[in-house]
């Protein structure tokens, strides 16, 4: 019997650059980002899938990085709340929304909330109300409420569709 | 963070690999699927394992294909996959609309079927549905292959039938025929189902008696349950079986004895049973076949 790995060599697209680096199986995607790559926008409570704080976006798809193997982004591209706005620092709609429809408080959770709608508005850039909820259900905030951050995704989505007919 | 402890990752090129791999390392060892039940439990402890065996690297066991009258889902589809899969939503629309209730999006983005029934979370959706549709589960190890009922793999809370070096290689869901109708509802308000029902009727031409029921409530007790009494109590024509919803909701909480919880008393779930056999009911014979 091949011994397993313990090291994984590591290759991936983070926020449309590539990483290559060397991390230990068991470590998380969520402990790799905030550990080794430094970046702390994605945040860590619940450990166990339900809050959706760690929400980051792999191959467009959002998964709690706290419990998802950074040994699973081989060869992917992971998106983060670090990479959403534009090099002349002109924030993404989503996070422009947030803050225009006062979609936080603490903002504990908002990064994990923007990264789970930017999921939704990828695929479903008109997405009902009702699908905004269902879709936005995994991800918990206790303090702001979620009806301003229902009106950000709906804004968000506005915008986006502004854009693009430009 | 709470860290994980150490383990080697293991990637099997095949289903006889992966199942010698998990006879040698034995209770050292687990299949790896999604990792949306296992490594949670892992984190906190509750499980350890040196070595994991990665059974998505095997090819050909993310597919869902129809064939002979009924649905393959192979062991590392996703939740997701079957909630958008077209030939799911076109040939089993019931399997599809569960799919998208279970967990959220992000569970549902990683986590598989197989993983989902081997690991015999007793709150599991897909585990009270397979029941109602007579799914099976293949299941392959070094001596072979074999097929299970759903009765008969999941056999307690986290416990299953499979031999340590067995794999779930796929579900097979028989296709509903078109005198049949099926319904899948649920009672949430944590994580988990609090309780789950699935429902699948034969009707008559007229559509107005019903010929044959099997009724499931999940999410209450280890397994999910039916009992051939409160099928009997569904079969009939259809202003008699409404009269009889109650009296089969109770034979059928009775089969499953629920027992007190943080869900809720036993008592609350058998009231439940009842409410939801009725929405279920009305839910099954409102569309067009399923």
């Amino acid at each position: 019997m091949t011994d397993g790995m313990r090291i994984v060599a590591l290759k991936f697209q983070l926020n449309g650059k590539p990483v290559e680096m060397e991390c230990e199986a068991e470590e998380t995607l969520a402990e790799v980002l905030r550990n080794h790559l430094n970046l702390n926008g994605t945040k860590v409570s619940c450990e166990v899938q339900v809050c959706g704080a760690c929400t980051v976006l792999v191959d467009g798809l959002p998964v709690s990085s706290c419990t998802y193997l950074a040994y699973e982004a081989r060869g992917k591209n992971v998106a983060t709340i670090e990479g959403l706005e534009k090099p002349d620092g002109t924030l993404h709609p989503l996070q422009q929304a947030f803050i225009d429809d006062f979609a936080f408080q603490c903002g504990f959770c908002t990064p994990g909330m923007i990264m789970a709608a930017k999921a939704l508005l990828d695929e479903n850039p008109q997405p009902t109300r009702a699908e905004i909820i269902h879709h936005m259900d995994g991800n918990i905030c206790r303090c702001t409420g979620y009806v301003p951050i229902v009106a950000a995704v709906q804004r968000a989505a506005g915008v986006m569709a502004k854009e693009s007919k430009k | 963070m709470m860290p994980l402890r150490r383990f080697q990752m293991h990637q099997p090129k095949n289903v006889a690999e992966a199942a010698e791999m998990l006879a040698h390392y034995g209770e050292k060892g687990r299949l790896y699927a999604g990792g949306t039940e296992l490594l949670l439990a892992m984190k906190h402890d509750l499980l350890r394992y040196e070595h994991l065996v990665d059974v998505k690297t095997v090819p050909g066991l993310d597919k869902i294909e129809a064939k002979n009258s009924s649905l393959h889902i192979g062991g590392t589809v996703t939740h997701r996959a079957i909630e958008n899969s077209p030939l799911v939503r076109e040939r089993l629309p019931v399997m599809a609309e569960m799919a998208r209730q279970i967990a959220n999006v992000r569970v549902r983005a990683t986590g598989t079927l197989g993983g989902n029934i081997c690991f015999a979370e007793p709150h599991s959706d897909p585990a009270t549905l397979l029941l109602a549709l007579g799914a099976k589960a293949r299941v392959q190890g070094r001596n072979g292959e074999r097929t299970l009922a759903m009765n008969e793999i999941l056999v307690g809370a986290y416990e299953t039938a499979l031999a340590a070096d067995e794999i779930l290689t796929a579900i097979e869901i028989p296709l509903l025929a078109k005198s049949q109708r099926a319904a899948y509802l649920k009672f949430q308000v944590h994580e988990r189902p609090t309780l789950s029902l699935a429902l699948v009727l034969d009707v008559d031409a007229s559509g107005n008696a019903i010929t044959k029921a099997r009724a499931v409530v999940g999410s209450v007790s280890l397994t999910p349950c039916r009992s051939d009494k409160a099928d009997a109590l569904l079969v009939g024509p259809r202003d008699k079986v409404e009269k009889q919803l109650a009296d089969a909701a109770q034979v059928l909480a009775e089969a499953a004895d629920p027992g007190d919880d943080l869900e809720g008393s036993a008592e609350y779930k058998r009231h439940l049973t009842g409410v939801f056999l009725r929405r279920a009911f009305a839910q099954a014979l409102s569309g067009a076949p399923r």
